[in-house]
């Protein structure tokens, strides 16, 4: 059974998973993920694009303190990891972990593709979380 | 309406002293002031002080006396000095107060700082899988700027060189070694395209500053540079800020170029009347993007400005005399008052060893979490 990092940040369609971001009601001003509790209301759900581009990135190269981070690792077994934001034309920019095997293959306009990655943590077991892969 | 001038400057060295806590270093620096304007504490009119990670700035009365002042914890993010410097100005500008002094310190442990996801507003998950860092921000801030305005990693490296430069010439720096251009280039990457020389540090350090209208300055035959424009601005719809899961697709500009703008406009003056400036280096790559958000350059001119060494103690335009974060590091609270601290200096011509000459306006720039930015210029 996949547990998913926090409800409702992503779904799974036939095609792959798509991230849900929130739509403001008021001005269309949207943001990611959709709001959650009293400002719920305030928001339209949106499903976003399955693919965007690289819009910005670097890569993680030491372990993030501890809180808030709880991946299952140490500063000796931590592997740097790239992140980045991809924008989701006309949509929004969501920041990302990015699936890479060579981060210096990056570059900003890359198509990118919303994955899921399995996140062993030191609290919660492994969860699953949303990513970004180049296309 | 009154002026509002700076009678008194002063400072506790920044950078790791074991044996004072951060609240030993505030007061060390109010001290300093008043001895500097040669004013007593029972003078003070008001106090407005703020620390970000060392307690609360008013458990400094016991230590300076217990007058009974009016005294303000001022807590706003990395625009908590200057926030201080702001409450004081207008404080006088009102009317309602003749002298008083504002005051901010701090001390951090080592390394990056920890951030608290719900405290910020933000799912924990966000904190959780390794995204709510500064340093990631930054260097994803600067990587996009890069490639939009062909700014190179030399430049970056360049910032860092005149950074420890003038960190050498100064004594309240931290770090006062010089470091050549390849070592700043070729030191470990911490978050690319930003290396380890390229970051600042949390650090310790306090400095206070004692304010005075017009009338009390004369009174009491004192001089001090004039506060012309200050400012504080946060960030407006379609600005990229730390810890953003997600940013609009309609960009807009950064707070900076508000608070900028409206401390132009407050003093009379544009970029090209400022003589030295001290603007938020909390990476290379921030001091990059500031000298245009200030209005400084155009978007991509600092590769040539940076080339040709407009920035450095002997350029057209010196940036960061003191050595900025790079090499002062960044005590929070303190980190935006040491700034104007660096200016009067200046303007007074007491910079000893960094002085750039005939220095008349001094514009400082303070940015960071959660994407607020405070700007002062001051008058010799």
């Amino acid at each position: 059974m996949v547990v998913a990092v926090a409800d409702g940040v992503f779904v799974e369609k036939a095609g792959g998973p798509v991230l849900v971001a929130g739509r403001r009601k008021t001005d269309g001003e949207m943001r990611f993920p959709m709001p959650r509790g009293a400002d719920a209301a305030f928001y339209d759900a949106v499903e976003l694009a399955p693919e965007g581009k690289l819009w910005s990135y670097t890569v993680q190269r030491f372990r993030p303190k501890t809180p808030p981070y709880i991946g299952d690792d140490d500063d000796k077994s931590f592997k740097p990891f790239a992140v980045g934001y991809v924008e989701f034309a006309g949509q929004v920019i969501v920041e990302g972990r990015i699936l890479v095997d060579d981060p210096s293959t990056l570059k900003i306009g890359l198509p990118m593709k919303v994955a899921l990655e399995a996140f062993p943590t030191s609290t919660r077991g492994e969860v699953v979380t949303y990513a970004f892969r180049p296309a | 309406m009154t002026d509002v001038h700076i009678v008194g400057a002063g400072i506790h060295a920044f950078g790791r002293t074991p044996d004072m806590t951060g609240l030993d270093q505030g007061v060390y620096a109010v001290r300093e002031a008043l001895a500097d304007a040669g004013v007593d504490w029972a003078d003070m009119q008001f106090a407005f002080g703020g620390s970000s990670a060392a307690g609360s700035a008013d458990a400094a009365l016991p230590r300076l006396g217990l007058t009974g002042v009016q005294f303000i914890n001022i807590s706003n993010g990395c625009a908590t000095g200057g926030s201080s410097l702001l409450s004081g100005y207008w404080a006088i500008k009102s009317g309602e107060f003749d002298i008083g002094v504002v005051l901010g310190f701090d001390k951090h442990p080592r390394g990056a700082f920890n951030a608290d996801p719900e405290a910020s507003g933000l799912p924990r998950w966000y904190g959780e899988t390794g995204m709510m860092l500064t340093t990631q921000f930054f260097a994803m801030k600067i990587r996009r700027y890069m490639e939009l305005h062909g700014v190179s990693a030399t430049s970056l490296g360049r910032v860092a060189v005149k950074a420890f430069e003038n960190g050498v010439v100064t004594p309240h720096a931290w770090r006062r070694e010089a470091v050549d251009l390849d070592t700043v280039l070729n030191s470990q990457m911490v978050s690319d395209p930003l290396t380890k020389f390229m970051f600042c540090s949390p650090a310790e350090g306090g400095v206070a500053m004692i304010l005075a209208s017009d009338r009390k300055m004369r009174e009491l035959g004192l001089t001090g540079p004039k506060v012309r424009g200050a400012a504080v601005r946060t960030r407006p719809r379609g600005s990229f800020e730390v810890f953003a899961p997600s940013l609009d697709v309609e960009r807009g500009v950064a707070p900076t170029v508000l608070a900028s703008k409206a401390a132009y406009e407050m003093a009379g003056v544009g970029p090209e009347d400022i003589s030295v400036a001290q603007i938020q280096d909390t990476e290379s790559g921030a001091e990059i993007m500031h000298m245009a958000e200030n209005g400084f350059c155009a978007d991509g001119e600092q590769e040539a400005w940076l080339a040709e060494g407009v920035t450095r103690l002997n350029g057209r335009l010196p940036m960061n005399t003191d050595g900025g974060c790079l090499a002062c590091g960044e005590p929070i609270g303190a980190s935006g008052l040491r700034q104007v601290y660096e200016n009067v200096q200046q303007l007074r011509g007491r910079a000893e060893g960094r002085q750039v000459a005939d220095a008349r306006l001094g514009y400082s720039q303070v940015y960071g979490a959660p994407g607020l930015s405070a700007v002062a210029i001051l008058e010799a």
